[in-house]
């Protein structure tokens, strides 16, 4: 038994480019392939340069070959996860879906992070999904939410066309991430896509609903706990301010609104440090990843 | 108009021959954000009655954010906006219900029960840059047989060869019409011009051009007029100007140039103006104001329902709005990102509290 585990990337855009860079750095996981459909593939170019084969003929190609990975990191579209997510778990792959499929439970490193590292297929939700829904269960953990809503901001050059074509599952998987994961009850999440140039750094505000009597300071220290644990993976994740804190009136339905402000820089690895969405999305499937292969490897010992 | 009769004739029209010009109503929609999104099933139910009577071929009803824009980002809506899509399309007797739904605010299951409620024309927003995120909503909507209108928003940031190029991405998913999308009420005539010249000579054979304007400047109706006459035939307005900023082009004055131009409308200009007068007016909180915060929002390119988030956050951290809003501006924000507000309140706060502290 080796002491890494080989894995597939199957997606060469971005995310799965910024994710090779993540995997290269790591103790337990050895990337192997970086699988595409088109030949031209900027990412393709990357991986072969960094040793990796790298194939412009699908998964179809990938499955076919003697030697298969241990792990596939799905990065291509939710549509095309679906439809390949039965073919790896037949061939015995773990798929690790960084696109909004959601076929498998849900994973949110510090929340979540040790469950499912048994199961065949995890789901990373979504970029916004990983950066809110830390916070919205940092809430959660002080006091009970009854709504919680999302507004992930993200530079326009940092959503490739899986994303673009995506929106509808982004939103969707987002908000029930919210409820399952983040502990709300009701969950709402909303992205948009902003062009400016030079290109923003990823924002995302996280409103939660408590009930008049929740314990504001309990909150507060949570959600500033929260945001050292998610450094711990995402150096450049940082609260933009202090945790809002609205008292009940008409405009929040008798609630007490918390707002909580964020920022993810980049580590910059692929794309600049302005998208901190492709950041947090690669740097957590890296952690889920680690869990899992810690986890068979430990087993196997 | 640019089309003589033989060129109109081939244009891929979705209504009546007998118009010049398709009006469309939205103060039931855009008006929603001055609104603060308190509407009323009664209020709705009047004005689409008034409305209707004046002859206004379509009427826009949905939260000012689009389907599903109920929320603490944007404000809670008093009614649910199905609710007032059903209760508007009841109430019309020939106009068609419009409702607007923003990927990534909305989803297509919006869509789905928008129709279920009536809803017959499906308007789908993106900032200007960002049409592709409409391609899956355009291809429901035609689906589920939906008459179909695209927005290209915050359109005075592009130029318009950007602009044709976005027209065309929506043309292809499947829209009818595509509108240039003056938000922040910062075009001037001769842009409006050039953007709505350049997306007809994209997309002028294979679907109509629109235009929507605000107030900011006070150009309305002005860049309204060139916007026609540089070929859009669909056109936005709100009576009253009861829209977001210093609100829409006002329909009913609108309508009484067309009348002078001999532009058809199918709108009747005494009944419309009584309709001004005695329905809407009584449904307006104030009138929309050409003020200090609007004129900042119309020179600066802010998105026009940024006016009343900025003037909560003034009041909430004790800042400028103005100061809000011309910070928006510098940031390049667009349509959707209100939470933004909030922080620039606090920086602005942060900034006053060490000014102070200083002195």
């Amino acid at each position: 038994m080796s002491h890494k585990l080989t894995a597939a990337i199957v997606g060469p855009g971005n995310i799965g480019t910024d994710l090779l860079y993540k995997l290269l750095r790591s103790d337990v996981i050895e990337p192997r392939w970086m699988i595409g459909v088109d030949a031209s593939s900027e990412g393709l170019r990357l991986a072969a340069e960094k040793g990796l084969e790298a194939s412009h003929e699908g998964v179809d190609w990938l499955l076919k070959q003697d030697v298969l990975p241990d792990l596939i990191f799905e990065a291509t579209s939710a549509y095309v996860h679906r439809e390949y997510a039965p073919r790896y778990e037949e061939a015995g792959i773990v798929a690790i879906d960084l696109t909004p499929a959601a076929v498998g439970p849900a994973v949110i490193p510090p929340v979540n992070g040790q469950e499912h590292v048994g199961a065949p297929n995890v789901n990373m939700i979504t970029c916004g999904g990983q950066a809110t829904i830390p916070m919205v269960a940092a809430v959660s953990r002080a006091a009970t939410v009854t709504y919680a809503e999302i507004v992930a901001s993200v530079s326009s050059m940092s959503a490739g066309p899986g994303t673009r074509a995506n929106i509808d599952e982004f939103t969707r998987t987002t908000a029930a991430g919210v409820e399952t994961i983040g502990g709300a009850q009701r969950g709402k999440a909303i992205i948009i896509l902003n062009p400016a140039e030079p290109p923003m750094i990823m924002r995302d505000t996280i409103f939660c609903a408590v009930p008049p009597d929740a314990d504001r300071d309990a909150i507060v220290a949570s959600v500033f706990a929260m945001e050292k644990a998610v450094q711990e993976y995402v150096p450049g994740y940082r609260l933009l301010q202090e945790p809002q804190i609205d008292e009940p009136s008409a405009a929040t339905r008798g609630d007490v609104k918390v707002s909580i402000f964020v920022e993810v820089e980049g580590a910059g690895d692929y794309l600049p440090p302005y998208a901190g969405n492709l950041d947090i999305m690669t740097a957590a499937a890296t952690q889920v990843a680690q869990n899992i292969a810690r986890h068979k490897l430990g087993a196997s010992a | 108009m640019t089309h003589d009769a033989a060129t109109r004739d081939t244009l891929p029209r979705t209504w009546s021959d007998d118009l010049d010009l398709r009006l469309t109503d939205t103060c039931l929609r855009d008006g929603s954000h001055h609104k603060r999104h308190q509407f009323t099933a009664q209020e709705v139910h009047d004005i689409v009655e008034a409305l209707d009577d004046s002859g206004v071929p379509v009427i826009e009803v949905t939260h000012g954010d689009g389907l599903g824009g109920s929320s603490f980002n944007y404000g809670f809506s008093r009614t649910p906006e199905q609710e007032l899509i059903k209760i508007a399309a009841e109430t019309a007797k020939r106009a068609k219900i419009a409702f607007l739904m923003l990927p990534g605010v909305g989803t297509k299951d919006d869509i789905r029960a928008a129709q279920d409620n009536g809803g017959q024309i499906c308007r789908i927003a993106t900032h200007c840059t960002e049409a592709d995120t409409s391609i899956q909503h355009f291809g429901l909507a035609r689906e589920l047989g939906l008459e179909t209108v695209g927005f290209l928003m915050m359109s005075h940031t592009q130029p318009p060869e950007v602009l044709a190029k976005q027209a065309r991405i929506m043309v292809d998913a499947g829209t009818q019409c595509v509108y240039v999308v003056d938000s922040a009420g910062a075009l001037v005539m001769e842009q409006t011009a050039d953007r709505v010249a350049a997306v007809v000579a994209e997309i002028g054979h294979e679907a109509t051009v629109g235009f929507h304007g605000h107030e900011n400047l006070g150009l309305g109706v002005a860049n309204t007029v060139i916007a026609a006459r540089a070929g859009a035939t669909q056109i936005d307005g709100s009576v009253r100007r009861f829209g977001a900023g210093a609100g829409n082009t006002p329909l009913e004055a609108f309508v009484g140039v067309c009348d002078k131009l001999g532009w058809r409308t199918g709108i009747d200009f005494l009944t419309i103006v009584d309709a001004s007068e005695d329905v809407i007016k009584p449904a307006m909180p104030e009138e929309c104001q050409l003020d200090r915060m609007t004129l900042m929002m119309g020179y600066a390119g802010v998105y026009s329902s940024f006016l009343k988030h900025a003037g909560n956050a003034a009041e909430r951290y004790g800042v400028s709005g103005a100061k809000i809003l011309l910070e928006a501006g510098r940031r390049k924000l667009i349509g959707g990102q209100e939470d933004q507000l909030i922080d620039i309140a606090l920086m602005l706060k942060a900034e006053q509290d060490k000014a102070a502290a200083n002195s």
